[in-house]
């Protein structure tokens, strides 16, 4: 009986990992931890790649965006509360632009999840989106970041020697702008001024 | 001894796809509130119609409380019909809120989106406010229980309706029909592109 009983685990187990080739995490990152590798296509357009300080082509580690604080919003164009919250999230890109003292220190992306290029590029255009948007049309990322509902924040900050850590990881329901910038600079250890 | 062994292995993989649903994102507007049925049978019927039929008519009812009949864009609009299976499951409840922020694209393709489930009225008002406000009719095929999918061949043996697109022309004809794996959103493009054929 024993036998049978590891025979059938072993099946079980062995048809999941197969039939499913990359494991979903089981939880979203934990603040204090470092970001699941992701890699991302450099951006086409020239000014996208300029915020983020990347090479003309190929791909991009998260981590590799010259800043010392990214939020990455889990997104679907598909997602009522991400349409909600556009105008909030595009305000903070504002916030930040407009302070000489955080300008080029806190970068914005969005990460597509299950959309298409095409989708992706409806949301920017219906929303008017200045930061750099990404597709993740295959639920990939979405699986290494723990099949987060949408829209989903996740706050990094790269330390002086290039490593990082994140420090805030939670499910949308930002509301204002400005509330969420202050709260961010906190949890980063950032002032409003932008020196550590 | 050997066919029992074989069984055993059968079971064990058969379980495990099932566990395997489909990947899915899910907007927080719906909170905890979606009932996952797991990863289904991707069809699950015969269509009755095909592309150059005369679109059946029907009329139904709409969340707004208006009836709504196909005939009534005859000679005006083309007509994007969407069938999705079920309120308040994943992949149907992260599907409008899309069609929702492109109504411009429906409008320069000169037609009108309806949203068509098997739900009643009650179920579709309560699901569809979680979408914001939705611009197009959202018809309710409860009764007779799924008629309308039945009449175009994508009523499931579950009594679910298929997920599926029918694009008809101002002439009432059958353009387009997509009848999609129930596990899987249409991405926005395909209906896109087959609509804009219709105004070449």
């Amino acid at each position: 009986m024993k036998r049978i009983i590891i025979l059938f685990i072993a099946v079980a187990v062995s048809a999941l990992i197969f039939n499913h080739p990359v494991p979903a995490a089981e939880s979203p990152p934990v603040k204090g931890e470092t970001l699941p590798e992701i890699n991302l296509a450099v951006p086409q357009k020239s000014e996208h790649r300029s915020y983020l300080g990347l090479p003309v082509s190929g791909l991009f580690k998260i981590p590799d965006i010259k800043a010392r604080v990214i939020l990455i919003e889990i997104f679907s164009m598909y997602c009522p509360h991400c349409q909600k919250e556009a105008p909030e999230i595009n305000e903070m890109y504002k916030l930040v632009e407009d302070k000489p003292n955080l300008r080029g220190k806190i970068k914005l992306i969005g990460i597509g999840a299950g959309n298409s290029p095409y989708e992706v590029e409806i949301f920017r255009k219906t929303y008017n989106i200045p930061f750099p948007l990404f597709s993740d049309g295959d639920f990939s990322i979405h699986d290494i970041l723990g099949e987060v509902r949408t829209p989903y924040f996740i706050g990094i900050k790269i330390n002086d020697d290039g490593s990082h850590k994140v420090f805030y990881s939670r499910l949308g329901g930002i509301e204002k702008a400005d509330k969420f910038l202050e709260l961010i600079l906190r949890l980063a250890g950032l002032k409003q001024g932008g020196s550590k | 001894m050997k066919k029992r062994y074989c069984l055993i292995v059968l079971s064990g993989i058969i379980i495990a796809f099932l566990m395997n649903a489909a990947a899915f994102g899910l907007s927080d507007a719906f909170k905890n509130n979606i009932y996952n049925p797991g990863k289904l049978k991707p069809t699950d019927s015969v269509l009755k119609v095909k592309t150059g039929d005369r679109a059946p008519d029907f009329t139904l009812p709409a969340v707004s409380g208006k009836k709504i009949s196909l005939g009534r864009y005859l000679g005006k609009k083309n007509v994007v019909i969407s069938f999705v299976p079920a309120a308040w499951t994943p992949v149907c409840s992260d599907q409008w809120p899309g069609y929702n922020i492109v109504k411009d694209i429906f409008d320069e393709n000169d037609a009108i989106l309806l949203g068509i489930t098997v739900d009643n009225i009650p179920t579709l008002f309560s699901w569809t406010n979680q979408m914001g406000k939705l611009w197009f009719p959202v018809l309710s095929d409860f009764w007779p229980h799924g008629g309308v999918a039945d009449a175009y061949g994508v009523l499931r043996t579950d009594g679910t309706a298929e997920r599926a697109i029918f694009i008809i022309d101002k002439n009432g004809i059958i353009r387009c029909i997509d009848v999609y794996d129930i596990n899987l959103r249409p991405r926005l493009e395909s209906i896109v592109r087959e609509l804009e054929k219709l105004c070449k």
